[in-house]
């Protein structure tokens, strides 16, 4: 019986930049942002960063294992604080974990947190999800 | 700037969006979902983010798209999407305002199969000084 307060256990996903040209290909966002060293840098980030889509798809995956499928959300959301910043050739963390914040009606909601390198990168993130 | 006057009106596609099994499971792939029988949570903003761009990049409008960063994001999800889907877009500036020179807009764009709302998304942009 899913309780408030209940912690879901953190996960860490590992993104790169093989992660982010599949991203783009799959969510046709091909913003060269997220893909592009020398364009990321002439617009002013420290380097190419992780669509926050997929930061937010990630963590949907984070969220549909815990409650058994996609076919269980009904609400997400979530503000991007932050980039995830991703190095060439490096694999960065996205680390995911959630507190059970309501349980009512058959639903449940969780307040997620998400940091990279240590650093919040999504902010104000819940879903609400049917009950296992 | 945006034009004040686009705010609250609705744009709707001319098309229907169709939604393939493959599109599902390359968007599936990419974040280990192994679950192919329905779209994952996020799969609608494959559809919204272009479909809204076209939309809303009517002159009359006024976003400057090549200065947009996305500030956050929302889901409402009625059902999931699911391979044959054929879903039309329609999106509204429902919200603007400007901060610091920042002109930071709320995006709805809703996805419906015929009559039956599929999808609401609710995209904060934020277009930088």
């Amino acid at each position: 019986m899913t309780q408030v307060g209940d912690v879901v256990a953190e996960r860490i996903f590992r993104i790169n930049r093989e992660l982010l040209k599949a991203y783009a290909n799959a969510s046709g966002d091909q913003n060269p942002i997220h893909q592009d060293e020398i364009f990321a840098k002439s617009v002013g980030l420290p380097d190419v960063i992780a669509h926050g889509m997929l930061t937010m798809a990630l963590v949907a995956k984070f969220v549909t294992d815990w409650a058994g499928g996609s076919s269980a959300v009904k609400e997400f959301s979530g503000r991007f604080v932050k980039p995830v910043i991703v190095p060439a050739g490096k694999e960065v963390d996205l680390t995911v974990s959630a507190v059970i914040s309501e349980v009512s009606n058959g639903r449940v909601r969780m307040d997620i947190s998400a940091t990279s390198a240590g650093v919040k990168v999504l902010g104000m993130s819940k879903a609400l999800v049917e009950e296992k | 700037m945006l034009n004040p006057d686009s705010v609250g009106r609705t744009f709707t596609g001319a098309e229907f969006v169709s939604v393939t099994q493959s599109q599902i499971e390359e968007f599936a792939r990419v974040v280990g979902e192994t679950d192919l029988s329905v779209a994952p949570p996020t799969f609608s903003i494959r559809i919204t983010l272009a479909q809204s761009q076209e939309l809303l990049s009517n002159p009359d409008v006024g976003l400057d798209w090549t200065r947009l960063v996305h500030g956050d994001q929302k889901f409402e999800i009625h059902r999931p999407i699911v391979a044959g889907d054929q879903l039309k877009c329609s999106s509204t500036i429902e919200n603007y305002k400007v901060a610091a020179g920042n002109e930071i807009v709320t995006v709805r764009s809703d996805l419906h199969s015929e009559s039956e709302l599929v999808v609401s998304t609710w995209s904060t942009l934020v277009v930088r000084a």
